[in-house]
């Protein structure tokens, strides 16, 4: 029988959390991605040619998204239980009559849903200033709710394997930012040489962007099913990374 | 009686080699209060932190209400409240959104009547409100305890609790266990303060260097190694023991005018008739005597040191 309440208090606390911080945790990264869209998109945009047909501001719209998406999943998942570890109050979800998965449904389940939050208002914010089309909505809901979650489970192994606030920032800041600017997200990986095309199909965050773009304007780098069977694949990996953690107790339990 | 808490043969080696526990058995009944006296590093913690469920054990087994704590992890859980030794709080919450989410976790439906209630019996409930970190030390400590109660626990783990606190606070936690106990709440307490297990528990476990060396009932323990001392202040000085005496096995003072006499550890079958008399027929005269038996410091500094 699940532990319905726990879950709920879980969730509720950590989401909590969010609306108290309201401009650190979704003012200033819907701000901040705004600004890409008035810059590339307003100013700079307007004077771009179009990229496989697409104004150059809408076709940032589904990468810039993926970007906030990615940053804002792991950073508020690895946070979420980081820090109770650090302070200490981690004891007490563990001695709590809760199963691996409720803990992570709480903590994660928490995460996905501010990142979804984050998406949806950037989204709506970036129809202010570029045109935008989408024409698989479903797809680009299934996309965007498989990323949060992948890269929140992600996030959530991070918060668990640091054991300092720089290990937390090292694989967002290092790995993350760097594969995804160099995943397409401000430019279609056909306009590279062909050695660095096939280099970048080693990038996870290609599929992504491609598969999420194609959400909105049917063009992508690569074949859509490959970009949801590359997201499922990165989702598996976390699952099992997650029930190897909890089966030892890594970092979690002496 | 079936015990509340059953510890059998419970194993903690941790991963750099360190033996925390050697094989534990331990049963604990339902209603009492169980003091664990060590010193630092003995295992007290180790010990808690296995039954509830944050510590992995190396060997042996728990059961909680008659529940596996490993592979019935949530009837057991649900019967525990744990206060760390650590003040570990959300600093940026509220007092009652952690009561709330304590509640939440142990699978409790949100009751703000009892949270309330918990929230009044600590005198926390003017800071229902107020964010943690705002708060004094000893008001975290409330907390930690306040979250421990949230979700209405049939056994309570303390670890520590009264570290660090004022004398107020101290006598104030003391009265609720008290109350709590009387509420037929099992509570296991481990304290350096042997004041502390002495006010309180029915009985008291040693615990040292991983092992369980004693538990027994206070006052039987205290009984059994309690050594009593008779002393004889005498009117004049003496230079040595009488020989007629030499039987008793005295000691005298430095000053020459005390005698003490050490008798039998169950303090029930002394031989002060026989040694007064003897002092009498000896010709020493006496103007006032004393009795002084040791307390649960000294018994628990004398086990330890064994």
């Amino acid at each position: 029988m699940i532990n319905i309440h726990g879950v709920n208090a879980l969730y509720k606390f950590e989401m909590a959390r969010t609306f108290r911080t309201l401009a650190q945790s979704i003012v200033s990264p819907v701000l901040s991605t705004s600004l890409y869209f008035v810059v590339f998109g307003s100013a700079i945009g307007s004077r771009m040619s179009e990229v496989d047909g697409v104004p150059y501001g809408a076709f940032l719209v589904p990468g810039l998204i993926m970007l906030s998406i990615l940053t804002e999943s792991i950073a508020n998942a690895s946070f979420g239980i980081y820090f109770p570890r650090f302070i200490g109050t981690i004891y007490e979800v563990l001695s709590a009559p809760m199963s691996p998965l409720e803990i992570v449904i709480g903590y994660v389940g928490a995460a996905t849903s501010k990142s979804l939050l984050i998406g949806v208002i950037i989204l709506a914010t970036a129809s202010l200033f570029v045109p935008l089309e989408i024409r698989h909505p479903w797809v680009m809901l299934l996309f965007l709710t498989l990323t949060s979650l992948s890269f929140s489970l992600f996030g959530f192994i991070i918060g668990i394997w640091a054991d300092s606030f720089e290990k937390l920032q090292v694989i967002p800041l290092l790995i993350i930012t760097p594969l995804t600017f160099l995943g397409g997200s401000f430019y279609s990986i056909s306009m590279l040489p062909p050695l660095w095309q096939t280099l970048t199909l080693f990038n996870p965050v290609v599929y992504l962007v491609s598969g999420f773009r194609w959400s909105f304007y049917e063009i992508a780098d690569v074949n859509v099913g490959v970009s949801l069977a590359m997201t499922l694949l990165f989702l598996l990996i976390c699952c099992v990374i997650l029930y190897w953690v909890f089966k030892t107790g890594y970092r979690l339990k002496k | 009686m079936q015990p509340i808490i059953q510890i059998e043969n419970l194993s903690k080696v941790y991963a750099n080699g360190f033996t925390a526990l050697k094989s534990i058995n331990l049963d604990i009944r339902e209603g009492e209060i169980i003091a664990l006296l060590g010193p630092n590093g003995a295992g007290k913690t180790t010990l808690i932190s296995i039954v509830c469920g944050i510590v992995k054990a190396s060997s042996g087994s728990v059961r909680i209400g008659g529940y596996d704590n490993v592979k019935q992890y949530r009837a057991a859980r649900s019967l525990i409240g744990l206060v760390p030794q650590e003040l570990a709080t959300d600093s940026f919450e509220s007092v009652n959104s952690t009561f709330k989410l304590s509640r939440g976790l142990f699978g409790k439906a949100p009751d703000q009547a009892w949270l309330d209630q918990v929230l009044k019996d600590l005198s926390l409930f003017d800071k229902k409100h107020e964010w943690i970190i705002r708060l004094s030390g000893g008001m975290k400590r409330r907390v930690m305890i306040g979250k421990a109660l949230a979700h209405q626990p049939r056994i309570l783990f303390l670890d520590e609790p009264t570290a660090g606190v004022d004398v107020e606070l101290r006598q104030d936690m003391w009265q609720l266990v008290r109350r709590l106990r009387e509420d037929g709440v099992t509570i296991i307490l481990t304290t350096h303060y042997l004041e502390e297990a002495e006010e309180m528990a029915d009985r008291i476990g040693v615990i040292n260097k991983g092992e369980l060396m004693l538990v027994e009932d206070k006052q039987v323990l205290m009984r059994k190694l309690g050594e009593k001392r008779l002393f004889l202040h005498l009117t004049q000085t003496l230079a040595k023991i009488p020989e007629a005496l030499a039987a008793f096995q005295l000691d005298l003072s430095e000053d020459g005018l005390t005698l003490i006499y050490r008798y039998d550890k169950q303090g029930e079958h002394s031989d002060i008739t026989q040694l007064l008399g003897a002092i009498e027929a000896a010709g020493l005269r006496w103007r006032d005597l004393d009795t002084e038996q040791h307390s649960l410091e000294e018994i628990f500094v004398n086990l330890v040191r064994k």
